[in-house]
């Protein structure tokens, strides 16, 4: 079974539009549903059927963008011509890429999943049992969700695609009075959620660091966790990848050199089958896998059509919806997996911290990536090779390229799998990485 | 609309739910961003559709659908009681509402110029103009203006009687420019970061004057890339009145959420330091901090009629002469703590379950000034313009970035300092609060993107603050 695509609507606008402009249509449907639990138990159960279409158009360069949650024909009718009266008033975008011309994209259907499309809150809720029994002398907390959209694309350059896609998470904490564990797990699938692995994963965490200490602050090595590495991930991507902070001079990457560690790669892919894939772009351009960084080299930045057509290069296919201020982004980052397990990453800090996960990160400049933030849901301390101990939280100030830099990374997990940066869930594949320095700031005393 | 909004309660009521209420919204945006002295993006946004909530035992069921019919609201309000009931498998403490009038009503904001009426090239040209006149300034590599406006409808129903239909208006914006050097970029914005937000009209924006201000934003962005850097160590610190209400938003608002107090948000947004036993006796700071939660300021981003629960907007204390007294609450979460319900629960869109958000959390003025605390801090910095904002799970340990900072030596300001930034404790921090600007340096500042939530919501809060003065304050960090 699979949810209808809605090329009829897009056909609909085009033809309203006519022949008076260049027109885009994409038309994004899903369902989303989320279980949210609090104190071990189901306090917000929430779920959505939603639409919306979005137009673009440009009437001799002019530009415009418009859209609606409503899909009867009067409205795509008043969609139509606030697009086009808005985009009269405006001057001539010199700048202006044009529609992506028609191409295939990748058949993804396997990425989407019936089941979990028309999964049930009672699936959810059972997948929340499972990880809340995971500790009962504990407080759990967090989310289960599934998430499936189906986004039809049509413009008038004759491209016309259709994506469809499923995912589900649990995330979540189990709480002691003083200390708190997480865990994570995304997938295409709800069927592949195992409530049971990751609450218990959670309360190890959580307990293991009921009699943390403070610690002082100070330049450490660290073994980050897949979900702290994912949070790099975003940085990166969303400052430095980024072409339009490229072309702006804000962004450290500098294509061509040796910026990272020779054991760092970083590349962009949509189409692997262990993310969450999809096929092409909001622009309509086909995903394809980008390198970003190969061997600790920075060789690629990711373009819209727009950040392309400037640097007279071809869109790599990373638009993203209302990004003509933002540019290209690599929502599909995987940092590249090494040899080494858990054991050889704890042996190989010898004597630092094990972070598990990152908490709210600001950046204080784009150009050196340097960025503020703390540790969150299981802090620990290695000594001689080995867990000795948790620790509280820790403020750091750290730069996140100069802490991948060439030497400064003693060894890259082989744990590698969808992770969850602080910002939501599953967008990054990414393994643990032990660093040789971290600078710590502050702790829980200032 | 009402009659949507009342389907969908049936609905819910039909299906099982001992309480139901739903809300018919609609939203109009509109988006400028120029860049450089062309247009970027100009976007038009509509959305409309139906959010019921249905209460059964210890969870909150919620469906949303944008489909605005008699049976699609029904069925809306009969799905929201199946997904409450699914709840019982992880099954919390019974769920009781603290009551509150049930009301029939209508609110609307107060604007003078309507912002979905003004031409958009009146706006386009306003953008393109302010970033010409950044980029005029040699040395400026990113000169920006972003313009929004909202006007947004609602009809809310609940299974109680409540009958309220609201027109809410906001309009705002801002410009920065970005000067990029050898190996940092310096940034300078008006009228704070992220552009200034009020609930009123399109004259928010003609008072900015953004021309008059362009060319000194343009002039101090790049003159940060050649400014000494912040030193590091302990010193006096003057926040102008939006750090001070950004200060405020992190480390008072978000710590005085019962949501978060109660353990409601704890995966995700966090907990608070603060415990219920507490309230009315723990010193939050000292004996000039006096924060209020004000729905009813008018102009005030945070302000309405009534929240997204039909409990009227009021003002609530929440710091009184340095002791904590008040939290923002609902009628689900002050139930269980045995509070009066505050009036401050609101979603950001028909799609969206309604939590509690922060209304007007701000200081009261205090009887000095800018140029008063100047003049008496023998050894300090100024620091002006949030950069960065960062603070634990627990809203205590926060470290905050400016986008500039003014040396202050024997009571005058000074040289111009780049990357300024400080860190400290909540409690500790507020307690060395020893000087604050007086009424008529009180400014209703705006923020369009607080986020909080699972699935995550933009929340539109005030922050009336004035400029305050710090003692002993960590800087520098590095």
């Amino acid at each position: 079974m699979s949810i209808p695509d809605h090329l009829d609507v897009c056909d609909e606008v085009l033809a309203l539009v006519g022949d008076r402009a260049e027109a885009q249509v994409v038309v994004s449907a899903g369902r989303s549903s989320l279980t949210r639990f609090a104190n071990s138990g189901i306090h917000q159960n929430v779920a959505e059927d939603a639409v919306h279409v979005g137009l673009r158009v440009s009437l001799d360069g002019k530009l415009s963008s418009a859209g609606t949650s409503a899909t009867d024909h009067e409205s795509l009718g008043r969609l139509v011509d606030r697009a086009l009266d808005a985009a009269a008033l405006r001057p001539v975008d010199t700048d202006w890429p044009g529609l992506a011309p028609a191409a295939a994209a990748p058949d993804l259907s396997a990425g989407f999943d019936a089941a979990t499309h028309d999964a049930t809150p009672e699936q959810r809720a059972a997948v929340v049992r499972a990880f809340v029994d995971g500790a009962p002398e504990l407080r759990a907390a967090g989310y289960c969700d599934t998430d499936s959209s189906v986004v039809s694309f049509a413009n008038t350059a004759g491209q016309r695609l259709v994506g469809r896609s499923t995912r589900s998470t649990i995330d979540g904490i189990h709480q002691s009075d003083t200390s708190a564990g997480s865990a994570h797990q995304t997938s295409t699938r709800l069927a592949d959620i195992d409530g049971v692995a990751a609450g218990e994963r959670a309360a190890l965490k959580a307990r293991s660091s009921i009699d943390a200490v403070d610690i002082e602050p100070g330049v450490y090595p660290v073994l980050l966790e897949p979900e702290a590495v994912a949070t790099i991930l975003v940085f990166l991507a969303a400052y430095g990848f980024n072409a339009k902070a490229h072309a702006e001079g804000r962004s450290f990457a500098h294509p061509g050199e040796q910026q990272f560690d020779p054991s760092i790669s970083i590349w962009d892919d949509a189409l692997d089958a262990r993310g969450i894939p999809f096929p092409f772009d909001v622009e309509g351009t086909p995903k394809s896998r980008l390198d970003l960084v190969a061997g600790g080299k920075t060789v690629g930045l990711t373009h819209d059509r727009r950040t392309a057509a400037k640097a007279g290069v071809e869109s790599t296919g990373h638009g993203v919806p209302g990004g003509e201020s933002f540019g290209g982004y690599a929502q599909n980052a995987f940092l590249g997996g090494g040899s080494a397990s858990h054991d050889e990453l704890v042996t190989a800090v010898d004597r630092g911290l094990l972070i598990t996960c990152f908490n709210y990160c600001r950046i204080l400049d784009e150009k050196t990536q340097v960025v503020t933030g703390l540790t969150r849901n299981g802090t620990f301390l290695v000594e001689n090779g080995k867990i000795a101990g948790a620790v509280r939280n820790l403020r750091f100030t750290q730069s996140f390229v100069g802490a991948l830099g060439p030497g400064k990374v003693l060894a890259v997990g082989n744990d590698g799998r969808l992770a969850d940066s602080e910002f939501g869930p599953g967008g990054c594949w990414a393994p643990s990485l032990a660093l040789a320095g971290w600078n710590f700031t502050g702790g829980a005393k200032g | 609309m009402f009659a949507y909004a009342d389907a969908a309660v049936e609905g819910a009521l039909a299906a099982g739910a001992s309480y139901a209420d739903a809300r018919v919204v609609l939203r109009a945006s509109r988006t400028i961003e120029a860049q450089n002295g062309e247009i970027e993006a100009l976007r038009q946004g509509e959305e409309s559709g139906v959010g019921v909530r249905a209460l059964i035992g210890s969870s909150w069921g919620f469906f949303a659908t944008a489909a605005l019919d008699d049976a699609s609201a029904r069925a809306a309000g009969h799905r929201a009681a199946e997904i409450a009931r699914a709840s019982a498998v992880v099954a919390g403490p019974p769920v009781s509402l603290a009551d509150v009038p049930v009301v029939e009503d209508h609110y609307e904001t107060a604007f003078v110029v309507d912002p979905m009426t003004v031409a958009l090239s009146e706006k386009a040209d306003l953008a393109v103009a302010a970033t010409r006149a950044m980029s005029d300034v040699a040395g400026v590599a990113v000169a920006r203006v972003d313009l929004n406006c909202w006007d947004t409808r609602k009809w809310f129903v609940s299974s109680q009687g409540h009958r309220i239909s609201q027109h809410i208006v906001e309009a705002g914006g801002g410009m920065s420019a970005v000067a990029v050097g050898d190996s940092e970029t310096q940034v300078r914005s008006y009228p704070q970061s992220f552009g200034q937000y009020k609930t009123a009209g399109w004259e928010t924006v003609r008072d900015f004057d953004l021309l008059g201000n362009a060319p000194r934003v343009a002039d101090e962005a790049v003159a940060l890339l050649s400014a000494p850097p912040c030193p590091s160590g302990t010193t006096d610190v003057i926040l102008e009145s939006s750090q001070l209400a950004l200060q405020i938003h992190e480390s008072v608002g978000h710590a005085i959420e019962l949501d978060r107090i109660l353990g409601w948000e704890a995966a995700y947004a966090g907990t608070s330091f603060l415990e219920l036993p507490n309230l009315r006796s723990m010193r939050y700071g000292s004996d000039i901090m006096n924060i209020t939660a004000d729905a009813t300021l008018p102009g005030a981003l945070g302000s309405f009629g009534y929240d997204d629960e039909g409990t009227p907007s009021q003002r609530v204390d929440i710091v009184k002469e340095g002791t904590w007294v008040g939290v923002l609450s609902g009628r689900d979460s002050a139930a269980v703590a045995g509070l009066p319900p505050g009036g401050m629960v609101r979603a950001d869109g028909y799609n969206r379950l309604p939590m509690v958000r922060m209304t007007n959390v701000g200081i009261l003025p205090g009887d000095s000034s800018l140029e008063e605390m100047i003049s008496e801090t023998d050894d300090g910095i100024l620091m002006e313009t949030n950069r960065s904002w960062s603070i634990d799970d627990k809203r205590l340990n926060f470290q905050f970035g400016c986008e500039v900072g003014w040396e202050i030596k024997g009571g005058r300001r000074g040289r111009m300092l780049r990357n300024p930034t400080y860190t400290g404790i909540t409690p500790q921090f507020w307690a060395s609060l020893d000087r604050l600007g007086g009424e008529d340096e009180w400014t209703f500042w705006g923020v369009p993107n607080c986020g909080k939530g699972q699935p995550n919501q933009a929340g539109h809060t005030g922050h009336p603050a004035v400029p305050g003065r710090f003692r002993n304050v960590r800087v520098g960090v590095v």
